[in-house]
């Protein structure tokens, strides 16, 4: 691995997203979208707290992770600008690894640029710290997790739209299967498996705050998973 | 220097490569022409490491395609099929973004980056969008794309596929220009463009080499002789049957009629044989006026119908 290529990839990745409006279009309504839902609820509790906000955070990134990914790989494909890329030397584990770190540069752009809402709230009345900065670790794994999960299905098709689709349909898939719901209605010995699976349930934990190291390595295993799973995706057009 | 043996490539029944073998020696530029759909794009994609056959081997001196990937590919320069870009890119960050995976340091970089301007031509547009260009920048960015590192070989997959006459003929010259120190493999599925560029030429069709040889040798093949043709003024038959028995004819027909009595004849000669005079003292003898004659060259065009039209 040669961080110096990752480095080439992420960066035109990163700049791709900047050098059309979409990615201004997007952060506007990330940012709309996560503060109306959070005023709306604000002003009726009067309290100063986020845990309202950050319980939506898991639902508005199910709809906005797909849309950063879908055409990581999508729009190669469908362009064939692959060809090129894929007979670069470079390895495909580089190029893997530059898109996804770009696609999560992009993501903390929008949570840094949402930063102001926690900033608000701490200059109306005091604010406890613990459960944002928990919140918002969480939902850097949720995102990262999302990220890793959508970038395999781009890869999976020409089709961004597809791509968007599909992601949206996998991501809310692993969300809920750690749900209570979920978990009461299946057998036992599955809904063991699920609780673990579910990327939800690992969310709220760290988003109480509690930063279990079980957490922390499940998300990460989940990244790596898909990660690789893409590196599995694109090394399909080498099969006999 | 590239060594391909038994290639072959099945999608499930289909054989879109079928036993394909080859070798092309440093500095060589070679044709591979065929109709669309024939095998050229899935060869060439092979070679480049893009996708695996189904069997066989290429080996680049003592590199193995499959094996040795990252170092073959560090030789390559490859223009892929319909030139893909990156459409959101300036010209300038895209070349630079190639030539920084390539792994060229800064200083050489920026002086590849400088030649590749002035041998593609690439001044105007620099700054500019990838996706405002006209088809003929496009096709000289993947070109400059291709040339950025100074390859050994080059491979090129219809370098001037929908290009105006102008810029076919500006990215020929480009062709032989930066060829006569590489290695190139060039697809086609144009003859001209392959007569006018290669040493050599291999015709594929349905995934088989149907021939290959030089521009010349193909088309002596082909033909197994000269062809002539005559415009003559005078009786059809007469004209037919006397000039059948002059040495080296091996038969005639009529091309074209233009009026009552004359008639262009189409006549087919031995190799490497000219009756251009015979037929001259002929045509004084029996009173005809000959109004054109020329020497027609069969060209690859005819050997590629032969070949592919099966």
């Amino acid at each position: 691995m040669s961080w110096l290529r990752i480095k080439t990839i992420f960066k035109r990745e990163f700049a791709a997203y900047f050098n059309s409006p979409i990615a201004y279009i997007f952060i506007g309504v990330f940012l709309v979208v996560t503060m109306w839902l959070f005023f709306q609820g604000f002003f009726l509790n009067g309290q100063a707290t986020m845990r309202s906000y950050l319980s939506l955070l898991p639902w508005i990134f199910l709809f906005l992770t797909p849309a950063i990914t879908m055409r990581l790989w999508s729009e190669e494909k469908r362009s064939g600008t692959i060809e090129i890329l894929l007979t670069l030397p470079v390895k495909d584990e580089e190029v893997v690894l530059g898109k996804f770190l770009s696609s999560l540069a992009f993501l903390l752009v929008n949570l840094f640029l949402s930063l102001t809402l926690p900033i608000t709230i701490a200059i109306l009345g005091s604010l406890d710290l613990g459960p944002v900065i928990g919140g918002y670790i969480g939902a850097i794994f949720l995102g990262a997790a999302y990220l890793a999960l959508g970038s395999y299905i781009s890869a999976l098709t020409k089709n961004q739209i597809v791509a968007f689709l599909m992601a949206i349909v996998a991501s809310f898939i692993f969300f809920i299967i750690g749900s209570n719901m979920v978990i009461e209605s299946v057998s036992p010995w599955l809904a063991g498996i699920f609780a673990h699976l579910g990327l939800g349930a690992h969310f709220s934990n760290i988003a109480k705050g509690v930063i279990d190291s079980r957490d922390i390595i499940y998300y990460l295993t989940f990244i790596a998973f898909f990660l690789i799973l893409n590196v599995r995706a694109l090394a399909g057009r080498q099969w006999k | 220097m590239i060594k391909i043996e038994n290639l072959k490539k099945y999608y499930g029944h289909i054989k879109a490569v079928d036993d394909i073998s080859l070798e092309i020696k440093e500095g060589e530029i070679l044709g591979l022409l065929g109709p669309n759909g024939a095998g050229k794009t899935t060869t060439v994609k092979m070679i480049t490491g893009f996708i695996a056959p189904t069997s066989g081997s290429v080996k680049f001196n003592d590199l193995d395609i499959l094996e040795d990937s990252l170092q073959i590919r560090a030789k390559l320069g490859y223009l892929p099929e319909n030139n893909p870009l990156y459409e959101d890119m300036k010209v300038y960050e895209y070349l630079l973004f190639v030539g920084k995976i390539r792994g060229l340091s800064k200083e050489v970089l920026i002086g590849r980056l400088k030649e590749m301007v002035q041998v593609a031509g690439l001044r105007k547009v620099l700054k500019q969008p990838i996706s405002e260009l006209s088809k003929g920048y496009r096709q000289r960015v993947g070109l400059a794309q291709a040339l950025l590192h100074d390859p050994e070989i080059l491979i090129l997959d219809e370098p001037t596929s929908g290009l105006d006459p102008n810029q076919i003929v500006e990215i020929r010259e480009l062709i032989k220009k930066v060829g006569q120190h590489k290695t190139i493999i060039l697809c086609s599925h144009i003859m001209q463009e392959v007569q006018a560029t290669c040493d050599r030429v291999v015709i594929i069709n349905e995934g088989k080499i149907v021939g290959q040889g030089t521009p010349q040798e193909l088309t002596e093949a082909a033909t197994g002789g000269d062809v002539m043709y005559a415009k003559i003024k005078g009786n059809e038959e007469a004209i037919i049957s006397s000039i059948r028995e002059l040495a080296n004819v091996k038969d005639v027909s009529i091309a074209d009629k233009e009026s009552e009595d004359i008639r262009g004849y189409r006549i087919d000669l031995n190799q490497n044989s000219d009756i251009r005079e015979e037929l001259f003292q002929l045509a004084i003898k029996n009173n005809w006026s000959i109004l054109e004659s020329k020497k027609e060259a069969a060209s690859l065009e005819d050997v590629f119908r032969n070949l592919t039209k099966k």
